[in-house]
């Protein structure tokens, strides 16, 4: 719409006619409080904290009601408002318990800020204080009636943000409490909560009423330091806050949010971003290295003694039997920097193309039909502007909450359409503009159908201008290659690929593959490799099953495993491994490091510096945040590994080159204040970054160098922001290898090994199975 | 299958489909219900939510909403007695007060047998004849205290009467 002019406190100020008048005042620096006006939800006007005074109207009005028009003139504080807010907060006192010195939000509570800033400090109220008890909900959220102000942020959160609706307000006036949909009694208010858990509606309360399990009473908000980081979890990539606080042997994570609503997903996270953090802390974890010892036992051991006897046994073997008779299998959750010194290391140490991963999306694939078509990959933001959308396939709501979220909104916010192709029933249908059921085999012919078959579905989306073509891993090969090569023949395409693991993208785009190099280089055609790779064989390795075949045969003299459970993954034999070396890092004793010779424990993505790519190739930082005595971060495992073997590091990581190679130990510190101060020293001195060889940004100096479509904007890189990578600068030459796709399919509750060590996440498993089942009894 | 007699459940069925939006039939259906069940059950509830198409929890917000849904079932006769001012002002607490005595309860109370329920209620409009009481959909008004056994007795008379044989 038209800008119009309009004066707020004798300031004038423009902004498109209709916006909100708190909007639009927010935006010119001038705060007005609130308390139930949330951005992007439905206006409620209930807490009446944002009057303001408009100029020939009898009565305050509320800013966040109001919209803006030409010549109004509005007045946001004066003594009369001041006045008006005070009264206000006493009311909210009212049946306030005041408990702050105890309350989870004391020092972040909004209501406490504003009591301050209005000095409502005195109450005219001599009536006795209603209580009532504590509820618990769910093993995630629980309620404190009295503390709560009724500003029904939650409840809108639920339902239009989540579409969940399980929260809705009863009772009425001085009686009203927010109710849960399940546990309902005859006469009694509900007391459960039958929900996705995803913990939103705790984020979003202004005051202390809504706590999570995981963080009540636990620790109070000034006393931790906050990282902001990547999300370990699903493919979406959500940036999360850590908050950290120190503990004897570390530093310990205690919360996890996003409300700074800074990066790729604002202020969303799911119940597995936002509760799922706990097995950094896990009894089980592995702090010190372990080597099996003659009694065929794993026995503790020094990190010395450790990497010396896996060092000599990978030399031995590279010696006696050559490359090709090790393996070597990465993660789908270790940082871009640790997969490419990865299969760096295998490929230059090791002499061997034998690297492979746990493969849950054909993404060699997707980007060979993407190569030489640049600009036509889809950034996860993109999902919540596009004006149309075509889902084929996949589940967002349960396997990619973000992606369900930003769609949500997008279709709320923006009207957009949203056209789903799917062989099951999904969710996200509620809000779709037309839906094309389709049978199991029913993926390959979508594009022929829709172009042939004149169906309303068809026309429709063929009517769309622009389209974003999201697809899951329904497709693979050839079948992502057909459906590309259909979307391309329109003008205004993007495409999205869903895979399964925060850093499963990144794991393929980084080489752990048999047959491609970084950026989906084929070996055989190495180009720039092949000047800093020495040593590089031009023939395919061999895929993880046929790394497995061949330890059954005797042939796989070692095995190294750097964050994977294949064993499990694979159901593989457990004699298989009887004649191979196998060397595992990992952060549990997983079903593969317990048949391992020598383990090694490593550091959980929330404790280590470096980038991850999320399925739509956004590439983000990740911060180190918690800390644990006795682990090791595997991009350092890999150096002292090569170091161990007597390999040049200098040529594994190419640190202090330009200047001082001093190493200031920079990536190490517990705190983000420590390596942030260090950071500042660095720039005041005209000094680069990567001065260790654990320094895992100078690894990302030769990424951006080396790889395909990772030449990566820093400044926003740095700056906490997502930035995107681009598939079309792969080279064309790219072939996608044999189909070994098998989707995780994890869910809200599930992420594949690492989610069996969160006891939040099993006890919301439990519970909502629970509840299902509770459900269908009734 | 339906909680509601076959007269019932075709007014509701009905009902739903009077309005654009299939929710604003929802308070009625609500008071139809209790009038018949007696009280909101969790069973009228759910049939309720389910007739509309909306949760269960839409419909505790509204009904909880509402003093005059109740949530426990009420005695066959629930007697409703005014104290806003205009009774207030002509005896309406002498009259709480004696069926208070009469009956042996107080507020919402339920006497043992079931029979009767009393509550002090807001303003049921009738001013005019103040002070006055409302027995399920019948009025009394002009009241003095000594009535009110009169009336309780003809309550009682009535459900005897009303009783099926043994």
């Amino acid at each position: 719409m038209a800008d119009v002019t309009f004066i707020v406190d004798g300031k004038k100020l423009t902004a498109p006619a209709g916006t909100l008048l708190i909007d639009a005042c927010r935006k010119a620096g001038i705060e007005i409080p609130a308390f139930c006006y949330y951005p992007g939800l439905s206006l409620q006007a209930a807490c009446r904290m944002c009057v303001v005074r408009q100029e020939k109207v009898g009565k305050l009005q509320t800013a966040c009601t109001t919209t803006v028009a030409e010549g109004q003139v509005f007045i946001t504080e004066s003594a009369e408002i001041a006045q008006a807010r005070k009264a206000t907060i006493e009311l909210l006192l009212g049946n306030h318990p005041l408990d702050c010195p105890v309350c989870d939000a004391g020092g972040e509570c909004e209501l406490q800020d504003m009591t301050f800033k209005y000095g409502a400090g005195e109450s005219l109220y001599t009536e006795a204080k209603q209580h009532r008890e504590e509820q618990q909900w769910s093993p995630a959220v629980y309620y404190d009636r009295p503390r709560c102000i009724l500003c029904y942020r939650c409840t809108r959160m639920c339902g239009e943000g989540m579409d969940v609706w399980a929260l809705g307000v009863q009772n009425r006036g001085v009686r009203s409490v927010i109710a849960p949909n399940g546990g309902g009694q005859a006469g009694q208010s509900n007391s459960e909560l039958d929900c996705e858990q995803c913990g939103m509606c705790i984020d979003v309360c202004p005051v202390g009423a809504l706590t999570s399990g995981s963080y009540r009473y636990k620790t109070r908000p000034w006393e931790m330091n906050h990282v902001s980081t990547v999300c370990t979890h699903c493919a979406d990539g959500c940036k999360v806050t850590l908050g950290v606080r120190q503990v004897n042997d570390g530093s310990e994570i205690v919360r996890a949010d996003n409300r700074d609503k800074s990066g790729i997903n604002g202020d969303f996270l799911c119940a597995k971003g936002r509760f799922g953090f706990d097995f950094v802390d896990s009894p089980e974890r592995l702090t010190k290295p372990l080597v099996r010892n003659e009694a065929g036992d794993l026995e503790p051991a020094t990190w010395e003694h450790a990497l010396r006897v896996a060092a000599t046994k990978l030399k031995e073997v590279r010696e006696n039997k050559g490359g090709a008779a090790i393996g070597v299998i990465g993660s789908n959750q270790t940082t871009n920097e640790e997969n490419y010194l990865l299969q760096k290391f295998a490929r230059t140490v090791l002499n061997t193309n034998n690297i492979d991963h746990e493969r849950t999306a054909d993404y060699a694939a997707f980007a060979s039909a993407l190569a030489g078509h640049p600009g036509k990959a889809a950034s996860l933001r993109e999902a919540a502007t596009a004006p149309a959308i075509l889902l084929i396939g996949g589940n967002p709501t349960e396997e990619h909450p973000l992606l369900a979220w930003n769609l949500r909104t997008n279709v709320r916010l923006n009207r957009a359409r949203l056209y789903i192709a799917n062989s099951g029933e999904i969710k996200l249908e509620r809000q779709a503009t037309a839906v094309q059921h389709l049978s199991d085999d029913g993926y390959p012919a979508l594009g022929a159908y829709l172009d042939l078959s004149n169906s309303a579905f068809s026309k429709a989306v063929l009517a769309e201008a622009s389209l974003l073509v999201i697809f899951g891993q329904e497709y693979r090969g050839a079948q992502v290659a057909s459906l590309v090569e259909w979307g391309l023949k329109r003008a205004s395409v993007r495409f999205a690929y869903l895979g399964d693991y925060a850093n499963s993208r990144g794991a393929a785009d980084m080489g752990l593959l048999p047959n491609l190099l970084p950026g989906y280089v084929p070996v055989a055609e190495p180009g720039a490799f092949d000047a800093e790779y020495v040593g590089l064989s031009a023939t395919a390795g061999k895929t993880q099953p046929e790394m497995f075949d061949a330890a059954a045969k005797g042939e796989l003299g070692a095995l190294l495993v750097m964050g994977a459970n294949p064993v499990a993954k694979l159901g593989i034999d457990l004699i298989a491994l009887n004649n191979t070396f196998v060397i595992v890092q990992d952060i549990f004793l997983t079903e593969t490091a317990a048949l391992a010779d020598v383990v090694l424990p490593a550091a959980s993505l929330y404790e280590k510096t470096g980038t991850v790519t999320n399925t739509y190739g956004d590439v983000q930082l990740t911060r180190k945040a918690a800390d644990r005595a006795g682990v090791k971060p595997d991009f350092e495992i890999l150096v002292r590994l090569a170091e161990a073997m007597d390999a040049d590091v200098k040529r594994l990581v190419p640190f202090g080159k330009a200047c001082t190679t001093a190493d200031l130990g920079q990536s190490r510190g517990a705190n983000s204040g420590e390596a942030d101060r260090h950071s500042v020293w660095l720039a005041a001195n005209s000094l680069e970054w990567k001065m260790s060889p654990f320094d895992p940004l100078a690894v990302l100096d030769e990424i951006e160098r080396l790889v395909p479509g990772y030449a990566l904007d820093r400044t926003n890189l740095f700056g906490g922001n997502d930035v995107a990578t681009e598939p079309g600068f792969v080279p064309v030459s790219a072939l996608a290898g044999p189909d070994l796709v098998v989707p995780a399919h994890d869910g809200l509750f599930t992420s594949g090994t690492l989610g069996r060590y969160s006891p939040a996440l099993k006890a919301l498993a439990q519970y909502q199975a629970a509840e299902v089942v509770e459900t269908a009894v009734e | 299958m339906t909680l509601f007699s076959p007269r019932l459940a075709a007014r509701l069925d009905a009902l739903v489909e009077k309005y654009p939006l299939r929710r604003s039939a929802l308070v009625p259906m609500l008071l139809y219900a209790q009038d018949e069940i007696g009280y909101i059950s969790d069973a009228v509830v759910a049939e309720v939510a389910q007739r509309i198409g909306i949760t269960e929890l839409d419909v505790r917000n509204v009904a909880t909403y509402y003093s005059m849904l109740r949530f426990k079932p009420a005695g066959k006769y629930n007697v409703q007695v005014c104290t806003n001012i205009s009774c207030m002002l002509r005896g309406g607490y002498e009259i709480y007060e004696r069926f208070k005595e009469e009956l042996g309860i107080g507020h919402k109370g339920v006497t043992p047998d079931g029979l009767f329920s009393l509550e002090e209620v807001e303003c049921i409009g009738v001013c005019c004849w103040a002070p006055a009481i409302q027995v399920n959909y019948d009025f009394h008004d002009e009241l003095k205290p000594d009535l009110v056994p009169g009336i309780i007795d003809g309550y009682r008379g009535k459900a005897v009467a009303e009783a099926p044989h043994a």
